[in-house]
């Protein structure tokens, strides 16, 4: 699983009400390359939660994303679209979970597919 | 047997490793996911500019679908209740995300951050009670409703699928329209069985032109057709979108609720056996607007 899942994937237990963003507990990261692509970065941008892919880059061991939300004129700095791919696309959660923020239920993490199945009584 | 698998086991069943197997190693089965999906991927009429967009692979199986959607450029997260999907799909290394989950349990995606959605002969599992907490329409309820929010404004999902019978489909399409979704159904080669197909191809948000259901293919093809006695209607795409309203506008008429309408309602209701608060004297009472 990507960041860029992560970053959209919110707690779904009936009852929680801010379930987002899940809390990442690590073993094991890995890194795979995909093509880089500014025009969906760019498309991207706007709909990205930065503080929630700032500290989920970081517990992953990517700490270069600025913590601040960064302006919009970032944009057309290559660098930073480097690194906001690199983040957004190429980490991997493969094992470890995702914890509800809000009840701390653990969604574990196995070979990067989270499972989000929910209890009967979590529905 | 009956040859609907929605009617042998419940998908996470069905779908074990050996039919997940089955599945990718049928080259028919991978053709026509790929046809499906090449014509689902159609149907949603993504802006023609070449960005690539987020899109969900609901159903997504072993990433036939979404092997197709990678093949456009575009990016994908897939869900599946099948584990055993889940890994062929791992197997046969697809760039989209995979989730193990219930579509039926509602999406736990943020609100409008999805592009697009389509989903391959998925959705009509919705309408089986695989367990005895299974409520077809409280499923289908939250699954349109998480649906409808996470897609951006005027965002579409299409979703191919094999009903039973009409009244799946009228159930499907009128949880749809009440999660606030406009379109419809578009049959293609309506007149031959074999080729037929079918799609919903809803839009989020209010009707408009992009709301107007897509016109179907080979509506015009009744020289080959093979099945005359198709029990199916004749007008192909049906199109529902002006029966939509938006939610919040289907409360409030211009002149509200007269209290006769309400007390009818409320009757209704019932006799139902709904538990419905008892009529008094301010029951549908006029109220000052407040904001
Ligand atoms: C006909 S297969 C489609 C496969 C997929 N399009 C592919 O390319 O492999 C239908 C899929 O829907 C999934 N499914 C059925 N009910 C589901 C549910 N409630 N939630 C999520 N997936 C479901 C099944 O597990 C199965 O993988």
């Amino acid at each position: 699983m990507r960041l860029l899942t992560h970053n959209m994937l919110s707690s779904n237990i009936k009852g929680v009400i801010n379930g987002f963003p899940l809390r990442i507990e690590v073993e094991k990261v890995v890194e795979k390359q995909v093509d880089f692509n500014p025009d969906f970065l760019k498309n991207m941008f706007s709909k990205i939660d930065w503080k929630a892919l700032a500290d989920a880059s970081k517990i992953m061991g990517y700490a270069e994303l600025p913590e601040e939300v960064p302006d919009a004129s970032v944009l057309d700095s290559d660098e930073f679209l480097q690194k906001f791919h690199h983040a957004l696309l190429e980490l991997h959660l493969e094992e470890g979970a995702l914890v509800c923020p809000e009840t701390g239920r653990r969604f574990p993490v196995n070979k990067g597919i989270p499972n989000m199945l929910l209890h009967e009584d979590e529905v | 047997m009956s040859s609907r698998p929605e009617l042998q086991a419940p998908p996470e069943i069905f779908y074990d490793d050996v039919e997940a197997r089955k599945y990718t190693s049928s080259s028919r089965i991978v053709g026509i996911q790929a046809e499906l999906s090449e014509r689902a991927l159609e149907l949603l009429a993504l802006p023609d500019d070449d960005i690539p967009r987020l899109l969900l692979d609901i159903g997504c199986g072993s990433g036939l679908s979404g092997e197709t959607i990678s093949e456009n450029g575009h990016q994908w997260i897939g869900l599946d209740i099948s584990r055993s999907m889940l890994d062929i799909a791992l197997e046969r290394e697809t760039e989209g995300d995979l989730i193990l989950g219930d579509m039926g349990q509602g999406l736990g995606l943020r609100p409008g951050v999805i592009d697009g959605a389509i989903s391959i002969s998925a959705v009509q599992w919705l309408c089986n009670a695989d367990k005895s907490c299974h409520e077809p329409r409280l499923r289908l309820k939250a699954f349109f409703g998480s649906l409808y929010r996470c897609l951006g404004r005027g965002a579409r999902a299409v979703f191919q699928l094999y009903p039973e019978n009409n009244a799946q489909r009228e159930l499907i399409l009128s949880f749809a329209m009440r999660a606030g979704f406009a379109g419809g159904v578009v049959i293609d080669y309506p007149h031959s069985s074999k080729k037929r197909k079918e799609y919903l191809v809803l839009t989020c948000g209010p009707p408009s032109m992009s709301t107007t259901t897509p016109s179907a293919k080979g509506v015009d093809e009744n020289s080959c057709s093979d099945d005359d006695n198709s029990e199916d209607e004749e007008n192909q795409t049906v199109c529902i979108s002006d029966r939509h309203r938006p939610r919040k506008k289907q409360k409030v008429t211009k002149k509200g609720k007269t209290r006769s309408w309400v007390l009818q309602k409320k009757e209704k209701m019932r006799s139902k056996g709904n538990v419905v608060p008892p009529d008094t004297k301010y029951t549908a009472r006029k109220r000052k607007a407040r904001f």
